[in-house]
């Protein structure tokens, strides 16, 4: 059974049909991603899967449970973390202390303490900062913040929007090492990308997204020969 | 001197029951971006839930200090709920909704509780048993020295103390902390599973509890408590806010210290400073005022009243964001 399964999800946005009934699944242990251009949805899914925006209709399930129309808290307290486009680290608050909230819905006071330290061993820069405010932090290093955050948490999935965007090329080749890695140790993850390129050759399947529907899945290997795919997001001519 | 001295010792008990009531209004603006005007209100009902206590067991015999102890106790769980009950009646519906509509609410409530307080403890004013003997400390060896008082010392080290207990709140603990999370992003705050209903009715209730005990401190002070209390209390507590910056902790205790003490200066030395001789000195046409009473004033302590306002209108003028206010800039 699938630890993430979409079935004819719908999204509206005051009235606008922004996702028109997509089915998809992750299976426990995959790296799958959601490549599309601008305006295809993706943002949208996500935010309907993890409670920020409700989908209208369709059938989310999590771990066997309907999540639909639960609240995002509720979502996230069954370790399903999103780290939302644009990171959303909490830029009054200092490194440790979002590293602290990412923990909120845990209890055990010295696993978390733990936690803390391991995230900093993997990013040395966020230990230097510890007592910093995140607000302070370039936007690499809040990205690397937003993930290490949304692990505190120990999902089980993990939904990333977009993590490469607005970073240097050296970052985002940094970031998506991460992603990998986190990915090696055992979290399920759902990515959201624009670059198709990168996600796709790291992910195990992906989906392909436009205008609101699914319009092509598979491997990954087999997304990257594909003479559509190339064409439209990797910027090849046929 | 002497009357520097005591106009500064009445000023600093004054703001520090501002700042206690301005905590209140700057948590929950920081946290909804609303402006409570009810909160004034709520101060009202702690005084009025400890005048019954008090009028109750005053002849009981117990020990004065252990029957305000439990007009305290009483009054903040009244006052916790009376803050839970308006965010969850009458602002959490309203949670997504223009800016002007909860506004307009927190009047709305802000008069409902006025008039419920009218029903219950009458329009009269009501005044508090003396109950702990008012003893007075001279600050110097003379007879007109400035004096303070065991009320007003009370009323100091309370504060302090509930002031340091909501820092160590907001910055030391969990909750704490995940207050300050909703409050500079709410959605991503859900995302971590913090559940912000839950905080913001736990910031309305220790805002209320603040509230509740600004109130038992007000009415022991002044020894009367009315059912119209609350609004100036509240209008005067909510310009001390502004004058901190809105929603910054320190600057409402910053804020409330300062319009305490600008009024009780300004009731001080108003009279002198506007003494028809004193402005003849310098100013044509008060000569014949000056031969015919040369005690009078054009005003008196009686515009104390006026002070924060004027303070309020300067702000919003020459410093919107406040004193200590740049809470506006760093919200992402």
């Amino acid at each position: 059974m699938s630890l993430l399964s979409l079935a004819n999800v719908q999204v509206a946005y005051g009235g606008i049909q922004a996702v028109k009934g997509i089915s998809l699944h992750v299976d426990a242990g995959e790296l799958v991603t959601l490549i599309g251009a601008n305006g295809a949805g993706k943002s949208t899914t996500l935010k309907a899967i993890s409670g920020l925006h409700h989908a209208g209709a369709g059938d989310i399930r999590y771990d066997g449970q309907d999540i639909r129309t639960l609240p995002s808290f509720e979502i996230a307290r069954r370790g399903l973390v999103l780290v939302p486009e644009g990171r959303g680290v909490f830029p009054a608050l200092t490194i440790e202390e979002n590293l602290a909230m990412g923990a909120y819905s845990r209890t055990d006071r010295d696993g978390i303490a733990a936690d803390i330290e391991e995230k900093f061993a993997l990013f040395p820069r966020l230990k230097e900062r510890a007592k910093q405010t995140a607000g302070t932090l370039s936007g690499g290093e809040q990205q690397m913040l937003a993930i290490s955050r949304a692990l505190m948490a120990k999902p089980k999935l993990l939904l990333l929007d977009e993590p490469s965007m607005g970073l240097a090329p050296i970052m985002v080749q940094k970031i998506f090492e991460v992603v990998k890695e986190v990915a090696k140790r055992g979290v399920t993850i759902l990515l959201i990308e624009q670059n198709a390129r990168l996600a796709l050759s790291i992910s195990h399947r992906g989906y392909v997204m436009d205008g609101g529907l699914i319009t092509l899945e598979g491997e990954s290997k087999s997304l990257l020969d594909d003479p559509k795919v190339r064409e439209a997001y990797l910027g090849e001519t046929a | 001197m002497d009357t520097f001295i005591q106009q500064l010792i009445n000023g600093l008990t004054l703001g520090c029951v501002y700042a206690v009531v301005a905590l209140g209004y700057t948590m929950v603006y920081g946290i909804i971006q609303l402006i409570n005007f009810a909160h004034g209100e709520v101060v009202m009902i702690g005084a009025m839930v400890a005048y019954t206590v008090l009028t109750m067991l005053a002849a009981s015999g117990l020990p004065p200090v252990f029957i305000v102890a439990l007009a305290v106790f009483a009054a903040v769980p009244v006052c916790m709920a009376v803050g839970y009950s308006m965010e969850r009646v009458a602002y959490r519906p309203l949670r997504r909704a223009p800016r002007l509509a909860p506004l307009i609410t927190a009047i709305g409530i802000s008069m409902i509780l006025q008039h419920v307080a009218l029903i219950i403890w009458s329009r009269n004013n009501l005044s508090f048993p003396q109950l702990i003997p008012l003893t007075t400390y001279h600050l110097g060896s003379s007879e007109t020295s400035a004096t303070i008082t065991n009320v007003q010392v009370g009323i100091i080290l309370t504060s302090i103390a509930m002031m340091a207990a909501l820092l160590a709140l907001v910055y030391k603990t969990r909750m704490g902390i995940a207050m300050r999370a909703t409050s500079q992003n709410p959605q991503v705050a859900g995302l971590m599973g913090i559940n912000i209903n839950q905080v913001i009715s736990f910031t309305f209730m220790v805002g209320a509890a603040l509230g509740a005990i600004a109130g038992v401190m007000v009415g022991t002070y002044y020894g009367i408590a009315n059912y119209t209390m609350g609004f100036i209390l509240g209008l005067k507590a909510f310009s001390a806010a502004v004058l901190g910056g809105i929603g910054n902790l320190g600057g409402a205790v910053l804020g409330g210290i300062l319009i305490g003490l600008i009024e009780a200066f300004g009731a001080g030395y108003m009279g002198d400073l506007t003494n028809v001789c004193f402005l003849n000195s310098f100013l044509p046409g008060f000569a014949n005022l000056c031969e015919s009473n040369a005690n009078g004033s054009l005003f008196g302590s009686n515009y104390k009243d006026v002070y924060a306002f004027i303070v309020l209108i300067l702000v919003l003028v020459f410093k919107p964001s406040g004193l200590l206010g740049e809470r506006v800039g760093d919200r992402a």
